[in-house]
């Protein structure tokens, strides 16, 4: 009975010309045995950085499955590498679909099962997809209403939903289960209308705080990364590796390697490796192989790279021109010009890049630690010269990436290449894990960037010019937040398109690409200018200032830190920042303490505000401000990647050193409560602004400036030196 | 070169025919199956390999298996007993202090090892025990707090 009245119902659902392609799909969502698929197309800002890879339709880019076993699938193709979004996604599902929220389950980063997505960066998880999932879910249970009302014999109106239930509000008793409604047929329904999302007022699950969903199984050691996937006959790779970015192979001998039990030895082009089923023995064998190399001799190190990067020729992008620059200079009293630069920087995860590559029946399945999986798809397809639906790329459990581990396209995760390259030529499944030593090398650096700000400020405190050139950092928070009359901003190339023979090894996305070199050049300045003055750091802020969500949080961090003011430089090691980074407005206010002889910094105490929109997990957005309050004390203070000649001189973590315990300050987070607007990036904004806010703090605590990061004893030092 | 090496693993006798020099960390890793247990850096520069070695954190990419002979050896896997976290794991849950939770087996390990030594310790001795164990998310502050919070739950056992 039930059945048939299902079948009637039915009719009206589904979509009666689906492409072979889709029904494919269709299968593979698991959708032969029931339930209710809806997927949205609303707005898909995405599809303009690229074509959608192959394997998947281009046309959708989230959706929702409602199961006969009551259970709530979500498929998309971001990844979570620690961001939380296996945990929010949820909220958002279960909040407009009116399910438990532990009935929610993620299918995350699967090519085969997921959409297309471009890659998991930019804090556009919950911005751009979750505000067309919640769409999506919403119009589910649009769907499920109307089934329910043929089913049930009663109008739309009458029907009310809790937790996976359709009822009659007029006889409670009758009523029906999402599950039972799609019981043996599947139903498919594009989103093609905006029912309402539910109301602040009746959230439920969104905007209440919840921990991370996937914290037991990480606990427990239980949550398996790229590195902890076992296949039967399994081999693990060592790659041979060149000394320097640019050195060309002269000659490899490999007969002691091939002396070693039980190695493969494999030569395929510039792919030399050995492999064992025992990773200790493929290392042994890599480190027999005697290969000689032409090194390269640019002469570019550490020390010579601004001067290199000022000097490479790249047309400038202009932004934010606004009045006059010659004008803006005749009303100035006080003119100011300063250099800011900062060193290239490494996203070094404590996960290193790692993939494995098995091969069945022509059909390659890769597991990638990556942020990117259709961009790996991509890349392992055309690497083997095979159409993409061949290739299958699984994310399990991501140890960290931010940014390291993303490419927009292809040439994504060179490791999963080579996986798949010698899980061809042995016939074996193959891991190709990173060392530490390789993950530096390979890494895709936070470009060394270069500021120069020219502007000058009339007598009474306002700014009047603003000249600011930013060199390979990019755009990312370069423009321009105070009102200043005259303005030109110009970006000379970028992380993103780097001008050719820029930097000496491959550059890239780095947690909120540019904006920490810009908000420290931008927000030194701005104190260095205050100073100059005789205001108080703040005020001067808040009185350039027009934007009243900008005033707002630098005030709602004010509030916070119990900030009172004081005249230039006071001498309290106050720090100040403010920017808008993922359309996330912030500010930070903290307090340094700097040791005079030895040239230390130690940050005391910070206090981060965002003004974000809605917040659909204030929990998990906490932990993202506290862990870029933390990542980005290593920016800095002591992050800066050593190289010569295309050699990569830090190789682990005793040179190359990131945060520890003891750096660690009081942390105060504040979420502006803002549910009626759409949520903004919560994972990145807090980490521009913490260079800017050591700086100023320094500056603050002794005049001191310090135009390069990170700030070094030796650099804090010289600095104190020249006040 | 085959020597034959037992210790205890997780409350459970273990022998293994296997050259002695080899590494702790892929032994567990790859030989027992136990990848709770990760790589980070293989120098002993990060704590992400911490094992317990008769209830003494070391990190096992250090470590030869011969070395941990007739020893107790506990990983991330063997702190939950009949279906119970330790204290430690349930702190660390209650405080969400992990993000990617790729170091979080290794912080573990190595919270587990100081409050064995020193059920009094201090947010200072924790700090101090924890210098070497890196987290690159920046879960540092809910990881304090979260053995903090494990310490007293321990004393009252």
């Amino acid at each position: 009975m039930k059945h048939d009245q299902l079948g009637n119902i039915k009719k009206n659902y589904i979509i009666t010309a689906i492409d072979h392609d889709r029904r494919d799909f269709l299968k593979k969502m698991g959708l032969l045995g029931g339930g209710i698929m809806v997927y949205c197309t609303i707005g898909n800002p995405l599809k303009s950085y690229a074509q959608p890879g192959p394997g998947a339709p281009p046309d959708f880019n989230a959706f929702v499955r409602i199961g006969t076993d009551e259970r709530v699938t979500c498929f998309i193709g971001k990844v979570d590498m620690g961001q939380g979004t296996i945990t929010s996604f949820p909220q958002i599902v279960a909040e407009e679909l009116d399910v438990a929220y532990d009935t929610v389950d993620m299918i995350m980063g699967d090519t085969d099962k997921c959409p297309w997505d471009i890659g998991t960066g930019g804090s556009m998880a919950i911005r751009i997809l979750g505000v067309q999932v919640r769409a999506a879910a919403a119009e589910a249970k649009g769907v499920i209403k109307e089934l329910a009302a043929e089913y049930l014999k009663c109008p739309v109106k009458d029907l009310q939903t809790k937790n996976g239930v359709v009822f009659d509000k007029k006889d409670p008793g009758k009523k029906v289960t999402y599950g039972a409604l799609t019981q043996g047929k599947a139903i498919e329904k594009h989103l093609d209308s905006k029912p309402p999302v539910t109301s602040p007022s009746d959230f439920k699950y969104i905007g209440k705080p919840y921990f991370h969903q996937d914290a037991y199984v990480k606990v427990t050691g239980r949550a398996k990364y790229a590195g902890d996937i076992r296949l039967p006959e399994m081999l693990y790779a060592g790659v041979l590796r060149p000394p320097a970015h640019g050195a060309k192979l002269k000659s490899v001998d490999l007969s002691e390697a091939k002396k070693i039990e039980g190695v493969h030895v494999i030569q395929d082009a510039d792919l030399v490796a050995v492999l064992h089923d025992n990773p200790e023995i493929s290392r042994i064998a890599l480190s027999k192989i005697k290969a000689e190399y032409d090194l390269p001799k640019t002469g570019l190190n550490n020390k010579n790279i601004y001067d290199h990067l000022l000097k490479v020729q790249v047309a400038p992008q202009v932004k934010d021109r606004k009045g006059d620059i010659g004008e803006g200079i005749k009303l100035a009293r006080e003119t100011f010009e300063e250099t800011y630069v900062s060193a290239y920087v490494a996203h070094a995860p404590m996960e290193t890049h790692t993939s494995l590559a098995n091969i069945e029946n022509g059909k390659v399945t890769v597991w990638a630690s990556t942020q990117s999986p259709f961009a790996v798809q991509r890349t392992v397809a055309e690497g083997l010269k095979i159409p993409g639906d061949r290739v299958r790329v699984i994310t399990p459990f991501v140890g960290g990436a931010f940014g390291g581990k993303l490419t927009m396209v292809t040439d994504s995760n060179l490791e999963a290449l080579e996986a798949a390259k010698l899980a061809r030529l042995t016939g074996r499944p193959v891991q190709v894990s990173f060392t530490r030593a390789e993950e530096f090398f390979y890494d895709t650096f936070r470009p060394a960037a270069i500021v120069k700000i020219k502007s000058g400020i009339d007598g009474s405190g306002n700014v009047v010019f603003w000249n600011y050139d930013v060199y390979m950092a990019g755009d990312r928070c370069a423009e321009v937040i105070y009102n200043i009359p005259n303005t030109k901003v110009n970006v000379f190339g970028s992380w993103m398109m780097p001008p050719p023979d820029s930097h000496p090894f491959r550059v890239g996305p780095w947690r909120a690409p540019g904006g920490p070199n810009n908000i420290h050049a931008r927000e030194l300045h701005m104190s260095i200018m205050a100073a100059k003055a005789g205001i108080d750091p703040l005020e001067f802020r808040l009185k350039n200032l027009k934007d009243e969500k900008m005033i707002g949080v630098l005030k709602a961090a004010a509030d916070k830190f119990g900030y009172t003011p004081s005249r230039p430089v006071s001498g309290r090691g106050y720090g100040i920042s403010c920017g808008i980074d993922a359309n996330t407005y912030n500010a930070h206010i903290g307090e340094v303490e700097v040791d005079k002889k030895t040239g230390e910094i130690r940050l005391k105490r910070i206090v981060c505000v965002y003004d974000m929109g809605l917040c659909v997990n204030p929990e998990g957005t906490g932990i993202q401000m506290e862990g870029c309050c933390v990542m980005s004390m290593g920016y800095a203070l002591t992050e800066g990647i050593e190289f010569s000649n295309g050699s990569v001189l830090d190789k682990n973590f005793d040179t190359y050193e990131i945060p520890h315990f003891s750096w660690v300050p009081k942390i105060e987070t504040i979420i502006l409560k803002r549910d009626d607007a759409p949520p903004q990036g919560a994972g990145e904004p807090a980490i521009i602004g913490m260079g800017a806010v050591i700086a100023t703090g320094v500056f603050d605590a002794t005049g001191a400036k310090l135009f390069e990061m990170p700030m070094t004893p030796e650099r804090v030092k010289a600095a104190l030196s020249k006040v | 070169m085959a020597d034959k090496i037992s210790f205890t693993l997780n409350d459970k006798p273990v022998t293994l025919e296997i050259d002695g020099d080899r590494t702790l960390l892929w032994v567990l890793r790859t030989d027992l199956g136990l990848t709770g247990t990760k790589y980070g850096c293989g120098e002993g520069l990060c704590g992400a390999c911490t094992v317990l070695v008769d209830n003494e954190a070391m990190p096992s990419c250090q470590l030869k298996v011969k070395d941990v002979a007739g020893s107790k050896v506990t990983t991330i896997e063997g702190l939950e007993k009949g279906g119970n976290l330790h204290p430690i794991q349930k702190a660390f849950v209650d405080h969400d202090a992990l993000q990617c939770g790729f170091c979080t087996p290794g912080m573990i390990m190595k919270a587990h090892s100081l409050l064995t030594e020193n059920p009094d310790a201090a947010r200072s001795d924790i700090i101090e025990s924890m210098e070497g164990n890196l987290c690159r998310c920046g879960a540092h502050p809910r990881i304090l707090d979260a053995i903090e919070s494990a310490a007293k739950v321990m004393k009252r056992g």
